[in-house]
């Protein structure tokens, strides 16, 4: 099969994909929103959290606007997940296992959708934080590697939820998975810098949950400026969640198409 | 109808709902996991915030936490029960359960027993995990009353609430009109820091916000101080009465089509 064929295959899934996520108004509305009624909510609530000695900033508001972004990406997860497992039940991928479709462009047209509400909830997010007043740190340039690590963290999720999705071929086991999900978000960073955490089980949890690291690699983008530390960690966490989730989703993806 | 027909049928409907909730984790999971998770994320990664200036609730930030964690698991009890509701309109099972039941008042009471279970359950649990993570409760047995009164009247009034809205609507898709309020009504209040420390306009709202009492009271009882208890009390049985009205011309409603 040549090159271009592929690239047909995946530009139609991923238009499928894209199209798909956003005709979904309960599917977008909530990804926008839920995470910025936390951020209100935390960063008013909050605000009192930063007269702590050692805390890195005078506003909670910019320092919990990258809990915004790794919330997002959790529901990625949701609607990865979910759409693909739509897919699974309404019978569409056994259509697809009739066809000279290659399951590699099956898998980045799905992953299209995923990275088109990313980007959307990366660019309001990062709207929203200008718009009532948190400065980036790091400029123009740290506002693109907020978006770039942001889509890395929703692609990451994403292919969680579509692994979970191909493994169970149910919507119910990806909705049972998104708490969990949610609880890796509370188990981390996301309300003080990990060495204000006064907990030491909560601290340990913390030190060695990957989404911290993601929080910390873009917080450091907001309040700090460009720490080489913060961004190295965010990414090769982000990042290597994002290879294992893939080489697991395309490895459950073999499965499910041998199995129709 | 006798009144062992009306509490039979209420029995029924509430032994009905709670064997579907401990016997299928899509219902059981998400009522209990997410106070546990708030408990566990905002007492262990926010008790530093106890240090902050004019943080002055002497029971710890433990128990501070669990005041509110204690409330949030009785009204999601509450509104987790108004699913199963829609959800019963929705499969068409509650129009049959309507022509079996001439009293359709003990179909509600059926499931605020359920309500009541759930969370009764949930708070076992989650006070379980607060004890064991170094919860201190200061106040004694008379307060302890009062505290799980108030949570008591809490789930009644959201169990009502969610119950008005899909006896209404009747479709599983009134689930974010009976969560949003919900969530709304509860994170609006002082949830992690005293009154006084809240901010801008998280401070406008809790300052208007009912459940900014309740909460208030339920922590005095925590520490062993009882404040406004009074008022706290009032408070819920207003929303709760509400509740019941609400209820009542939801039922009225469903009746109306069944």
């Amino acid at each position: 099969m040549s090159r271009s064929t592929l690239a047909i295959q995946v530009g139609m899934l991923a238009r499928r994909s894209v199209v798909r996520t956003l005709r979904q108004p309960a599917m977008v509305i909530p990804a926008l929103t839920f995470p910025l009624l936390l951020l209100a909510i935390n960063s008013s609530g909050l605000d009192s959290a930063t007269r702590l000695p050692g805390f890195p900033s005078d506003s909670y508001f910019e320092f919990a606007l990258a809990i915004a972004f790794v919330q997002g990406a959790l529901f990625s997860a949701n609607s990865a997940g979910t759409n693909v497992s739509n897919d699974v039940e309404t019978g569409f991928l056994n259509r697809l296992s009739l066809t000279p479709l290659r399951r590699v462009a099956l898998l980045l047209g799905q992953l299209a959708g995923i990275l088109a509400l990313g980007l959307i909830q990366a660019v309001t997010f990062l709207g929203v934080g200008l718009v009532f007043g948190a400065g980036i740190k790091a400029g123009v340039g740290g506002a693109l590697v907020i978006v770039a690590m942001s889509l890395l963290i929703s692609l990451a999720f994403g292919c969680l939820g579509a692994f979970v999705a191909l493994r169970t071929g149910s919507g119910e086991a990806v909705q049972g998975v998104f708490p969990l999900l949610f609880a890796a978000l509370f188990l981390s960073s996301m309300s003080l810098p990990r060495d204000l955490i006064e907990t030491d089980w909560f601290r340990t949890i913390a030190d060695w949950n990957p989404v911290s690291y993601m929080l910390e690699g873009i917080r450091s983008l907001v309040i700090t400026g460009w720490d080489s530390e913060a961004l190295a960690l965010g990414f090769a966490c982000a990042g290597g969640l994002a290879i294992v989730t893939l080489a697991a989703t395309s490895s459950a993806l073999r499965t499910r198409m041998v199995r129709t | 109808m006798s009144r062992g027909g009306f509490i039979s049928v209420a029995v029924a409907v509430g032994w009905r709902n709670v064997h579907n909730y401990f016997t299928n984790p899509a219902f059981f999971l998400p009522g209990l996991l997410f106070p546990l998770f708030f408990f566990t994320a905002f007492a262990g990664g926010l008790s530093r915030v106890d240090s902050v200036p004019g943080f002055d609730f002497e029971a710890g930030y433990t128990a501070f936490v669990y005041g509110f964690v204690l409330l949030q698991a009785s009204a999601f009890g509450g509104i987790f029960t108004g699913f199963s509701v829609a959800r019963d309109f929705e499969s068409g099972f509650s129009r049959r359960l309507m022509l079996a039941a001439p009293r359709r008042g003990a179909i509600v009471v059926g499931y605020w027993i359920a309500a009541l279970t759930r969370a009764g359950f949930n708070v076992m649990v989650i006070t379980v995990v607060a004890l064991v993570s170094g919860l201190e409760i200061v106040g004694n047995g008379v307060d302890l009353v009062g505290l799980y009164s108030l949570a008591l009247l809490v789930n009644a009034a959201a169990m009502l609430f969610g119950s008005g809205v899909a006896m209404r609507l009747r479709t599983m898709q009134a689930a974010p009109a009976m969560q949003v309020p919900t969530f709304l009504i509860l994170f609006l209040a002082p949830v992690w820091v005293p009154y006084d420390l809240l901010t801008g306009w998280v401070q406008a709202a809790a300052s208007v916000n009912p459940l900014t009492l309740v909460l208030g009271a339920g922590r005095g009882f925590i520490a062993g101080d009882p404040t406004k208890v009074l008022p706290a009390f009032a408070v819920v049985a207003g929303l709760a009465t509400l509740s019941v009205l609400w209820a009542r011309g939801g039922l009225r409603s469903a009746e109306r089509v069944a």
